[in-house]
C-alpha cells in the first residue's frame, strides 16, 4: 500500500490542542514537512512564545525553549550563539512579536540573527480571550476595542514584514496566507525557502503567516477564512520582501 | 607604613595616572594598595581626584577622608582637601593654578610651578609625571626605579615617541628638591 | 604563583569569568558598571567567545536563557537600573532551572538615583526580585580580588544546584583598583566537558548511535499539582543550598565580644577600619561579614552572641534591609541597632565609630 500523507517525523506523536478551525496546525506542520524535507529536525531548536502556540514546545520533536512573552528572538539569539552547529527557529503571534517584543524582533534581525522567525498573524490575542493586538485591523471590534479600533486613538495596525524589510541585514522576509490548499503550498515554499537558508547560516529569515482565529473573531472557520481574504489580504499584502539569493542573480527586488 | 593619598585637579589633567603610577609601583614593591577614583559626569572637563592607599598591613577602608600626602593641581582642589589633610602631613601644591595659599602651619607644604615644569619638558601633558616626581622625591614613597620601570614598559608599548619629555618631566620633579 | 596586577573590579570579575569558562556575555551599558562590558567586548573575540551588546537589558537576560539553556556558561552585568529590568528573566531562568550567573555594580536609587555606591539592592537580590516563588544564590565580595574569585565560584554554583547567582557588588567595588591574581584559565577542552555535565537536560543536537532526547527548556505548568511539585523540588534545592554554601569571614570575633557589627560588601571594609581603630584605643568589637548573603550566615550570628555579648550593630549603605535577616537570625536574644547611608555616600570609618561608641 502507498503512503500518501504521514505525520511529518518532526512533530511529537501528541494532539494538537488548538480550537476548532485554528490555522496553528497547518503552521506547524508546515514547519515540520520542512525539516522533515530538509533534514534539519536533529540539529534544530525551536522557541515556543506566549500566546495560543505557547505548548509549540510540545509539538515538535526538536529541543525547544518557551521564552517569556516578546522574547522569543532573544533567547534564539543566546541559542544559536551558544550552538552555531545548530538551526534555531522561533514561532511567535502578533502580540507576542509586534507588541511586547517589538525590540527583540527589530534588534535580532537588524543583527543579521541566523535564526527563522515564524510569525502568526490573526489580529487578536487568542489565548487571552480577543483582545486588540498590534495587526488588529482598522474600525475591527475586539473586547478591548469594543467600538472597534479607532486609528486616531491607538493607531494604524503594524505591518511587521514591511517594518523589518527597511533593515539591510534580514536575508529573507516573505508574506504568505493560510487561507486556502493553494495558498498553503505556496507558504510551504516559502518555509522552506526559509529553513534552507537558515540551513546554510545565511542570515536573518522570517515568514508571516496571514491566519485566522474563529474563536475569537466570531467567525465560523469556513467564513473566517473569507472575512480573511476580504479584509486582512487588503490590508496586509502578500509578497515577498526581500530575497538576497536573488541579489546575485540581478534579482527582481 | 601608611600612605593615605589624594591626587586631584582639573579632569585631563592626568589626577588618575599619577594615583595609578603610585599605586602600580607600590604593589610591585610589595606594598597594599588600593586606587579609588571619583567617577562619573564631574570626570568630564570637572575636577576629578583618586585617593590612593599604600600600605604594610591590609587596607580596610579604601576612602581617603583625610590624606597624609596631597597632590593639589588646581585651587579648588586646594580649596576641598587642604583643610582635611593631616596634620604633619605633605601638601604638593600646583602653585600655576593656586593663586590663593593654604593658611596652614602645621602641615609641610611644598610649592611647585609644575604646569612650568611641564611646558619646559615639552608639554603640559607631562603634568602628571612631574607630579609624581615631586611625590617620590619628597616622600620615598616608592623608588624612582620602580616608576622608571613601569613608564617605560607602558610608554613603549603605546607612544614611545613620549618616553623622553616623561622621563624628563619625572626626573624634573624629583630633582625640584635639589634646586 | 601568578603576578597580579592593578585592575578595577570591574575589569577584574570580566577577566576572571573568561578564565572561569564563559564564552558567552549578553549586556547593556550602564554606570558604573561599563568597564565590564567593554572588557568583555575587547576580549570575547580573543578566546572566540560570544559578546552582544544587548538592545536591552530585558533582551540580555533573555539571551542569557537560550544560551544557559544550551547548556553554556553564559553571563550578564548591569547596575541596578538595568537589575530591575532583568528581574523578568531571572525568574523564568530559576524557573527553568537555568545555571546563570548575573552581576550587579550596585548604585544608587530609587528610580535612576545616581551612579555612585550603594547597598539598595538587598531585598531585590536576597529575596527574589521577580514574581514567584524562588531563590537567587546572592555572592557579596569586598574586595577587588574576591570579586574575581566569586566569578568562578559562581559558575561553579550555578552549575551545581543549576540555579541563578548574582554576584551583588557595589560602584566601589566596580572602579576601585586593588591587586588582583588570577586562577588559571581555563583550556578549551575543560570548557567542553563542563558544557557535557548538562548534556542530561540541556537543548543540544540528536546524535547517531544515542538514545533520542526531546529537551524542553520551560517554566510553564498549567497543572497546579504539577506545579507546586515543581516548586517544592526547588525548594528542597534552597534548602541544600542553605546546608552547603551559606559563607562568612569573622574579623575580632572572641568570647569576649560585648559588641559584635555586621556589614557586607564594601560597607564591611569601612566598619573593619574602624574596629581595628578602637582596637588600637583597647575596644574589642568584632565584625560577622557575610560573604553570601543569600544563603544568610544565620548560624555564624548567632553562635558569635555568647554570654557578654549585649548589642549586635548592623552598617549597611541603605536604610536597613540586612538588618531585617540579622534580627530574624537573632530572634529577639539581643537588641539589633543599625547605622546606614544612602543616595550613593559612602560613611567614614570616623562616623562608624562614633556610632559603635555610643554603645560601648
Amino acid at each position: 500500500m502507498q503512503v500518501i500523507a504521514q505525520r511529518p517525523k518532526s512533530l511529537m506523536k501528541i494532539p494538537f490542542t488548538y480550537c476548532p478551525g485554528c490555522l496553528h496546525g497547518i503552521a506547524h506542520r508546515l514547519i515540520a514537512e520542512a525539516m522533515d524535507e530538509l533534514d534539519i529536525c536533529d540539529k534544530t531548536m525551536g522557541v515556543a512564545p506566549v500566546g495560543c502556540s505557547v505548548f509549540a514546545y510540545k509539538f515538535f520533536d526538536c529541543d525547544m525553549a518557551e521564552a517569556a512573552h516578546g522574547r522569543a528572538p532573544a533567547v534564539a539569539t543566546g541559542m544559536r550563539r551558544a550552538r552555531p552547529d545548530m538551526c534555531v527557529f522561533t514561532y511567535q503571534g502578533d502580540g507576542d512579536l509586534a507588541a511586547i517584543g517589538t525590540a527583540e524582533i527589530v534588534h535580532s534581525a537588524n543583527r543579521g540573527e541566523n535564526i527563522t522567525v515564524f510569525f502568526v498573524n490573526n489580529a487578536i490575542y487568542g489565548m487571552t480571550g480577543g483582545q486588540m493586538a498590534p495587526t488588529t485591523l482598522p474600525s475591527m471590534k475586539t473586547s478591548t476595542s469594543p467600538y472597534g479600533r479607532d486609528v486616531n486613538d491607538i493607531g494604524y495596525p503594524i505591518k511587521a514584514s514591511e517594518l523589518l524589510a527597511t533593515l539591510e541585514a534580514p536575508y529573507y522576509i516573505e508574506r504568505v496566507s493560510l487561507l486556502s490548499p493553494q495558498e498553503i503550498i505556496k507558504a510551504k515554499k516559502s518555509v522552506l525557502n526559509a529553513l534552507k537558508y537558515n540551513k546554510e547560516n545565511r542570515g536573518f529569515t522570517f515568514v508571516e503567516f496571514i491566519s485566522t482565529c474563529p474563536t475569537n473573531w466570531g467567525i465560523e472557520p469556513v467564513k473566517s477564512r473569507e472575512w480573511a481574504r476580504e479584509n486582512m489580504l487588503k490590508f496586509f499584502e502578500i509578497g515577498c520582501f526581500r530575497d538576497r539569493s536573488k541579489d546575485h542573480e540581478g534579482g527582481e527586488k | 607604613m601608611k600612605a593615605e593619598i589624594i591626587c586631584s585637579g582639573f579632569g585631563g589633567q592626568g589626577v588618575l595616572t599619577i594615583g595609578k603610577f603610585l599605586a602600580q609601583a607600590a604593589m610591585k614593591e610589595g606594598k597594599n594598595v588600593s586606587w579609588l577614583p571619583s567617577y562619573g559626569p564631574e570626570m568630564r572637563g570637572g575636577t576629578a581626584n583618586v585617593s590612593v592607599v599604600i600600605s604594610d598591613e591590609e587596607i580596610a577602608s579604601p576612602l581617603v577622608s583625610k590624606p597624609n600626602i596631597l597632590v593639589a593641581l588646581n585651587q579648588p582642589s586646594l580649596d576641598k582637601f587642604g583643610p582635611e589633610t593631616q596634620k604633619g602631613g605633605v601638601i604638593l601644591v600646583n602653585t600655576d593654578m593656586t593663586p590663593n595659599k593654604l593658611p596652614r602651619e602645621d602641615v609641610d607644604i611644598v610649592n611647585a610651578p609644575m604646569s612650568s615644569i611641564a611646558i619646559e619638558c615639552g608639554s603640559t601633558k607631562v603634568l602628571n609625571m612631574v607630579s609624581i616626581g615631586l611625590v617620590i622625591g619628597k616622600t620615598k614613597i616608592v623608588k624612582f626605579e620602580t616608576i622608571e620601570q613601569d613608564l617605560k614598559e607602558f610608554l613603549e608599548l603605546k607612544n614611545p615617541q613620549l618616553l623622553s619629555a616623561n622621563m624628563e618631566a619625572l626626573k624634573r620633579g624629583m630633582d625640584f628638591f635639589k634646586e | 604563583m601568578a603576578q597580579k596586577v592593578l585592575m578595577k573590579g570591574n575589569e577584574a570579575v570580566a577577566e576572571a569569568a573568561i578564565r572561569a569558562g564563559c564564552r558567552l556575555y549578553f549586556a547593556y551599558p550602564i554606570t558604573p558598571q561599563s568597564e565590564l562590558i567593554e572588557y568583555m567586548a575587547k576580549m570575547m573575540p580573543k578566546v572566540n567567545g560570544t559578546f552582544i551588546q544587548a538592545e536591552s537589558e530585558v533582551a540580555a537576560i533573555n539571551m542569557i536563557y537560550g544560551a544557559s539553556g544550551c547548556g553554556r556558561r553564559a553571563m550578564t552585568s548591569s547596575s541596578s537600573p538595568g537589575i530591575s529590568l532583568k528581574q523578568e528573566g531571572i525568574s523564568y531562568i530559576a524557573g527553568a532551572k537555568l545555571p546563570a550567573v548575573i552581576v550587579n555594580v550596585q548604585r544608587g536609587g530609587p528610580g535612576l538615583g545616581d551612579i555612585q555606591p550603594s547597598q539598595g539592592d538587598y531585598f531585590q537580590a536576597t529575596k527574589g526580585g521577580g514574581h514567584g516563588d524562588y531563590r537567587v544564590i546572592v555572592l557579596a565580595p569586598n574586595s577587588v580580588q574576591e570579586f574575581a574569585d566569586m566569578a568562578a565560584d559562581a559558575f561553579d554554583l550555578a552549575d551545581k544546584y543549576r540555579n541563578p547567582v548574582m554576584i551583588l557588588a557595589d560602584g566601589l567595588l566596580g572602579q576601585m583598583m586593588e591587586p588582583v591574581e588570577f586562577k588559571i584559565a581555563k583550556t578549551d577542552q575543560e570548557i567542553e566537558e563542563l558544557n557535557k555535565q548538562h548534556y542530561d537536560w540541556c537543548m543540544r543536537p540528536n546524535v547517531d548511535g544515542e538514545e533520542r532526547h526531546h529537551h524542553e527548556i520551560n517554566s510553564l505548568e498549567l497543572d497546579p499539582n504539577v506545579l507546586e511539585k515543581h516548586v517544592l523540588s526547588l525548594n528542597e534545592t534552597y534548602k541544600k543550598i542553605e546546608q552547603n554554601e551559606t559563607s562568612h569571614e569573622e574579623y575580632n570575633i572572641n568570647e569576649d565580644n560585648e559588641i559584635f557589627c555586621v556589614a557586607f560588601g564594601t560597607a564591611s571594609r569601612i566598619v573593619k577600619s574602624a574596629i581595628t581603630e578602637l582596637k588600637k584605643k583597647g575596644h574589642n568589637v568584632g565584625l560577622i561579614r557575610p560573604r553570601t548573603v543569600w544563603p544568610f550566615p544565620s548560624e555564624a550570628i548567632n553562635r558569635a552572641i555568647t554570654g557578654k555579648v549585649r548589642k549586635i550593630l548592623v552598617f549597611e549603605l541603605n536604610l536597613g534591609q540586612m538588618v531585617e535577616d540579622v534580627q530574624l537570625s537573632v530572634n529577639g536574644k539581643v537588641p539589633v541597632d543599625f547605622m546606614g547611608r544612602v543616595g550613593g555616600i559612602v560613611f567614614t570609618p570616623d562616623e562608624v565609630i562614633k556610632k559603635i561608641q555610643e554603645s560601648l
